[in-house]
């Protein structure tokens, strides 16, 4: 075997911070390489200076691919020798066809004129290469997260790529979904296609991963091959710097009283008004409880938490929702707030945090009347908050002023938790709380969910990782087509009796 | 509640938190746009005091430049909130048009009381911008769209209402909203000893003490503020540059209440402009309802799951941008002591600029008062040097442009420097 690529002593420096330190990154021809790190570790630098998205110069350190010292300007300069980024943020255009996504900017055409007829072909027989059964002539924003990862892929194909780096793929995708993409990128190598792929999912690493190069701090940790012998404890150990015997903090939790009931919830979609979305049902937490909500994505549990807080989903909602027995009105988002939930949004980037104003605007945001007087603010008593809950959440940042869009992922999750922890709540509803964050922040993640469990709140967790739902969770709701189909303690819980559930209707 | 962190997380090595010692120069790189503004007001000052011959700073020009500008200042005040909502205004200048020729047919062919008709007129803008806030807030009509047709609507409305010709002209009581000056309250002989001292003219003591007392509270203001931003360790600004800004502007407030002593004192327009700046400096700085504002135009869907009424929020701005047209209309249509059907005429881009030039995003949560105030200064010396110069207005126009580019394309760039 031959390197494909070899990436010497890369350094990359942004005002103040050194983001890659002397980074060294060797790939074989044929391969698939994973890249493991925290976030923050550098590795999406690492591969922004690969496709020239940081072009020569900006950078120290060389760059030899296929044999030679490469000099890339730009992205198109990288396209054009077959090394192709596919973002974690997918990069399709939802109003165009699958067919005008894949040759968008390389379209097939003569003298600007655009022959459909080929560009169908060609896409059908891409499509045919990734797996995907749809017409060349869909809209890209009505096919699912999974499969438009896969149109990216057949995109990345139409260009005659050779390196093809994927970005955390299946950050967004369901247990099957991302399975079938991992088949595909071992289809992929057996056609001669080497791959990189940043992933958080060690599991994934394990099943499709040659070698994996652990980055840390800037700089590379090591590189281990991924075949025999390979233990994921061994590459957390190296992400970290440290041992980490346990995933999920220990937890011993004794629920108390019956907290929050909803009762015949009832939703219809907001645009199409004969979907019913979510079809009577309901569900119990008790005081000290962490309950779980699992599903696949669609399955409408976004749709129920979102329509109870606030009716901030569907129309024609009904249904009651009590606390401590009693109905509370949840009406409006302020009102369910004043009434003692929260909901953390699932994505907290476009629903979570506004971007451009610093931490302590953020955590103060829902409860302003509490640091203000006859609606003038005092910005004393907010930095007191902030700082607060910057201690008691350790949110890592020089101080509260920063601006949360330069936070990592799991900072600017604990800033979305201080907002709701400081409105009082006594439900959190937490919607995918650890999405795209690194495991030692979402270790911190369970350990404040196990505190509020603690001090008696009620927190319903709806994710799609079923490690974490077992690993934190007292009982687990299974959710399927908008309907809650089956409950499991604790106890009986474990990732087959789940899928069969989600299955078995 | 105290959360026991694991300790593998990194504790040490994050360049980010450590502590950096910035240079002046770094200093000034990343707060480029502010004093940007500043220094190119004062640039712009200084050229055309240079080229006119010392024109522009004259008593009575300077005293000029304030009236022509107020009414685009309060307007201003308005217009940031809306662009920092996330939003526009296109027909500021055609309700600014149509208050003043209500005003006029109110007073003149209708014989109401000046106190009614300003009333009035500030009421009816206030129903102007509700009804124009209703559709952008509630059925989500995009505001360019609503206040596009508003502006046909109320230009058309103007010439209906004075059936195409000038009414006025106005009373003196009506007429001193624009025009008049604050009485100098201060005995004769005093105005006389500074005028001795100063060898001028005459001299009104109650602008020189105005300009006196707002210098110091400008830099007691900032002294607070900084000792404050120290004792949280967030302070970075150089001193030298501190003082150099603070005396900078308190040199300024001097020198203008200097020389408007000098002419006829404070006019009425200036102090109405200074305390409505000073309010919705306020407003958007200190309160729950500004913040939520920024909090809107930075990213509507957060704001509403976080439980701001930001459909209530949207329909306040509009309504209140109503009220300052309104009261922008009396103030023109008392300078001009007439109403005309082409008053206001593409006002509102002069508007829009000086909000954009004053730093506010197009897309919405950043902007400030004062740089939508600087902003409309800045216009409003150009005009003025330029027509001065007897520059023609075609030139003005493209050199107006050319400037609002400029000021955008420096935002941008200056973004994409940091990001």
């Amino acid at each position: 075997m031959t390197a494909i690529l070899e990436m010497r002593r890369i350094t990359k420096t942004f005002p103040g911070v050194k983001a890659l330190d002397n980074v060294n990154l060797h790939v074989e021809e044929g391969e698939i390489h994973a890249i493991c790190g925290e976030n923050g570790a550098g590795k999406s630098t690492l591969m922004k200076v690969l496709s020239g998205v940081y072009p020569t110069g900006t950078y120290e350190g060389e760059i030899v691919y296929q044999g030679e010292t490469a000099q890339f300007s730009d992205i198109r300069d990288t396209e054009d020798r077959g090394i192709i980024i596919i973002h974690q943020e997918l990069a399709l255009v939802p109003q165009l066809s699958i067919a005008e996504n894949i040759f968008l900017g390389n379209e097939r055409a003569k003298r600007g004129v655009i022959d459909w007829r080929l560009t169908n072909r060609r896409t059908e027989e891409l499509l045919a290469k990734v797996g995907l059964v749809e017409p060349p002539t869909t809209k890209v924003d009505s096919i699912g997260v999974g499969k438009q990862q896969l149109v990216e892929i057949a995109k990345a194909l139409s260009k005659d790529v050779k390196l093809l780096i994927l970005d955390e793929p299946t950050a967004a995708l369901q247990e099957n979904d991302s399975r079938k993409l991992l088949d595909l990128m071992l289809e992929l190598k057996a056609q001669g296609v080497t791959c990189i792929i940043i992933s958080h999912k060690l599991n994934e690493v394990r099943y499709v991963a040659d070698r994996v190069t652990i980055i840390r701090d800037g700089m590379t940790v090591q590189t281990l091959d991924a075949g025999e012998g390979f233990s994921e404890d061994e590459i957390v150990r190296h992400m970290v710097g440290r041992d980490m015997t346990h995933r999920f903090p220990e937890h011993k939790r004794t629920p108390g009283d019956l907290l929050l009931e909803v009762k015949n919830w009832n939703v219809w979609h907001p645009e199409h008004a004969d979907r019913k979305v979510i079809k009577n049902t309901g569900f119990k937490v008790r005081a000290g409880e962490v309950v779980g909500i699992a599903g696949l994505m669609g399955s409408g549990r976004t749709e129920l938490a979102m329509s109870i807080f606030g009716r901030s989903y569907g129309r024609n909602i009904s249904g009651e929702v009590e606390l401590h027995g009693k109905p509370i009105d949840v009406s409006t988002v302020d009102r369910a707030i004043a009434a003692g939930l929260s909901y953390v949004t699932e994505d907290r980037k476009t629903l979570g945090l506004v971007l451009d104003e610093s931490i302590r605007f953020n955590t103060t945001l829902s409860n302003l009347n509490e640091v203000s007087s006859g609606g003038i603010l005092n910005r004393n008593e907010e930095t007191k908050v902030a700082e607060k809950y910057r201690e008691a959440l350790a949110i890592r940042t020089p101080s509260v002023f920063q601006k949360t869009v330069n936070l990592s992922g799991g900072n600017q999750q604990k800033v979305v938790l201080a907002k709701w922890l400081f409105t009082q709540p006594e439900v959190l509803i937490l919607d995918e709380p650890t999405r795209g964050i690194d495991v030692g922040a979402k270790y911190e993640i369970y350990t404040i969910i196990n505190d509020l469990a603690s001090q008696g709140k009620g927190v319903v967790m709806i994710s799609s990782e079923m490690p974490e739902l077992l690993g934190m969770c007292d009982r687990i709701y299974v959710m399927n087509e908008g309907e809650l189909v089956g409950e499991l303690s604790a106890a009986e819980a474990n990732q087959e009796r789940i899928m069969s559930l989600i299955v078995s209707e | 509640m105290k959360v026991k962190t694991m300790e593998l997380a990194n504790g040490e090595g994050n360049a980010q938190t450590e502590k950096r010692t910035k240079g002046i120069a770094e200093y000034l790189k990343s707060h480029l746009r502010e004093y940007g503004l500043l220094f190119a007001l004062i640039a712009v000052m200084v050229f055309f005091q240079i080229v006119t011959d010392g024109t522009l700073l004259r008593a009575v020009n300077i005293t000029n430049l304030l009236l022509q500008n107020s009414y685009i200042i309060i307007m201003a005040l308005g217009m940031l909130i809306v662009i920092v909502s996330g939003n526009i205004d296109l027909s500021v200048g055609s309700v600014m048009g149509f208050i003043g020729a209500l005003a006029a047919v109110m007073i003149v062919n209708y014989d109401q009381s000046v106190l009614v008709t300003i009333v009035t007129c500030l009421i009816v803008g206030g129903i102007i911008g509700a009804a124009q806030g209703y559709w952008i807030a509630y059925w989500k009509i995009p505001s360019f769209i609503v206040t596009l047709a508003g502006m046909l609507v109320f230009r058309g409305l103007s010439l209906w209402l004075l059936e195409g010709q000038s009414v006025g002209p106005f009373p003196k009581e009506f007429q001193i909203i624009a025009t008049g000056y604050v009485p100098d309250i201060f005995p004769a002989g005093i105005g006389a000893f500074f005028a001795e001292i100063f060898d001028a003219r005459r001299i009104n003591s109650l602008a020189i003490f105005t300009g006196l007392v707002t210098a110091l509270l400008t830099v007691w203001l900032a002294l607070r503020q900084r000792a404050q931003n120290k004792a949280y360790g967030i302070e970075d600004e150089p001193a030298g540059f501190f003082w150099a800004r603070t005396l900078i502007v308190a040199a300024a407030l001097i020198f203008i209440m200097f020389k408007l002593s000098q002419f006829r004192g404070l006019p009425n327009v200036l102090i109405t402009m200074g305390v409505l700046t000073v309010i919705y400096a306020f407003i958007t700085e200190t309160t729950t309802i500004g913040r939520r504002v920024y909090a809107l135009g930075g990213n509507q869907k957060a704001a509403k799951l976080s439980g701001i009424k930001t459909e209530r929020l949207t329909f306040l701005a509009f309504t209140n941008m109503g009220v300052l047209a309104a009261a922008a209309g009396l103030v023109f249509a008392a300078r001009l002591n007439t109403a005309t059907p082409k008053a206001g005429f593409a006002l509102e881009l002069d508007v829009i600029a000086a909000v954009f030039i004053g730093g506010a995003s197009m897309s919405g949560g950043v902007g400030t008062i004062i740089g939508a105030v600087v902003g409309a200064f800045l216009m409003g010396v150009l005009n003025n040097g330029m027509s001065i110069m007897g520059i023609g207005i075609d030139y003005q126009q493209m050199i107006k442009g050319l400037v609002l580019l400029a000021a955008v394309i420096f935002d941008v760039y200056n973004k994409n420097k940091q990001g």
